[in-house]
């Protein structure tokens, strides 16, 4: 893969906001360090790194990446780590991200595997993590809301309907999750075609 | 069944389990448990909560209970096995069919389907929200401590690691 074909965005939209592509090592490095600090899910961390901190993407893109990730199958956040560093630097960079978030927190797993097989109890441990829990929800809850906001910076209603409709649908109703879909994704498609093309006219 | 190599037993279940495994790891526990307890006796009830328990502990993603899992059927050999084999597949589809989507072109179909989604996985992710919050929060004490993770990290950019130290200082004390 050619090295130019790797940025996402064709469409110039605002790269004041962009930062270089990061090297490999560089890449490795952020995702091993969101992985490790990623008690509890790592989404949170990784939107934190790459919009916050590093400003590979804006936070349109990332919700875009984000989105394809969620919605093809697979754990999401190990789908991003690959998506992402190819994005930035072709199948090499994917794999840099993926042996990143990867690599480390499996380690930490395989040692803590072996010492609950010695030891085998963990009630002081689920004691933390039900403190851990309700703060990691927090965190969820929080990092929802940033990623809703270039949603409502556009003011969209047909978008921001989608948005809760399928929230509701999910949250609230407890519909299952194909049904919903099956109903969502058209319609979404089916609306985004139809405000484009009143753009474009 | 349980005559073959463990360790093809292990590739063989989670590359298919995440090749369905659509919504995220968290979408799949049911389903691993029932395949690692009730089909295949590689761990009892306990362990299998433990193991559970710890994923979510641990610092990386929450999928790598598989390494647990993995570790129980066929130690390090096992652990490593059954990581690869549920994270790895799936990333190489993700990252052919975002080169697809992302490759120049005449057609505005995939910018387009790929903007069309992101409403549907904000409102996704706010649903399961509000159904960990549901599960979680059982307490007056749980629902006030994620409220107020919820509003520290959206209106300030403190590192989320140190409202997460927080919460398991709290439940190690025993508030939560």
């Amino acid at each position: 893969m050619s090295p130019d074909s790797a940025p996402a965005a064709q469409e110039p939209d605002h790269p004041a906001a962009h930062a270089p592509p990061p090297g490999l090592l560089a890449l490795f490095l952020a995702f091993a360090r969101m992985s490790l600090a990623g008690f509890g899910g790592v989404l949170v961390f990784a939107r934190h790194a790459i919009v916050d901190q590093h400003r590979w993407m804006t936070a349109e893109e990332f919700n875009e990446t984000f989105a394809l990730c969620h919605f093809l199958p697979g754990p999401n956040i190990v789908n991003l780590s690959m998506v992402f560093g190819s994005r930035l630097r072709g199948i090499a960079g994917g794999v840099a991200a993926f042996t990143g978030l990867l690599l480390p927190p499996t380690l930490i797993m395989t040692v803590l595997a072996i010492i609950y097989a010695r030891f085998g109890d963990v009630e002081v441990l689920r004691r933390i993590l039900a403190g851990i829990s309700c703060a990691a929800v927090g965190l969820l809850i929080a990092v929802v809301f940033r990623m809703m906001t270039p949603l409502f910076k556009r003011m969209d209603v047909v978008v921001i309907v989608l948005m809760l409709g399928v929230f509701v649908a999910i949250g609230v109703l407890r519909l299952p999750l194909q049904a919903v879909l099956l109903v969502a994704i058209p319609v979404s498609i089916g609306a985004t075609y139809l405000m484009r093309r009143k753009v474009a006219a | 069944m349980t005559s073959e190599n463990p360790i093809w037993a292990l590739i063989s279940t989670f590359g298919l389990m995440s090749l369905f495994a659509v919504g995220g790891a968290a979408a799949a526990v049911p389903e691993m448990h029932r395949i690692a307890v009730d089909v295949h006796h590689w761990m009892t009830e306990k362990q299998f909560a433990d193991a559970y328990a710890i994923a979510q502990l641990s610092p990386g993603p929450n999928v790598l209970i598989v390494t647990l899992i993995g570790y129980a059927v066929a130690g390090i050999p096992g652990a490593l096995a059954a990581t690869l084999a549920m994270c790895l597949p799936t990333a190489l589809l993700a990252y052919y069919v975002s080169r697809l989507l992302s490759r120049p072109s005449q057609s505005r179909w995939p910018a387009l389907i790929q903007a069309a989604l992101v409403p549907l996985s904000i409102g996704l992710m706010a649903a399961s929200a509000l159904i960990l919050a549901q599960s979680t929060d059982r307490t007056f004490v749980a629902l006030l401590l994620t409220a107020a993770v919820a509003v520290v990290a959206s209106i300030s950019r403190v590192n989320p690691l140190w409202l997460l130290l927080a919460g398991g200082l709290l439940g190690f004390a025993g508030i939560v």
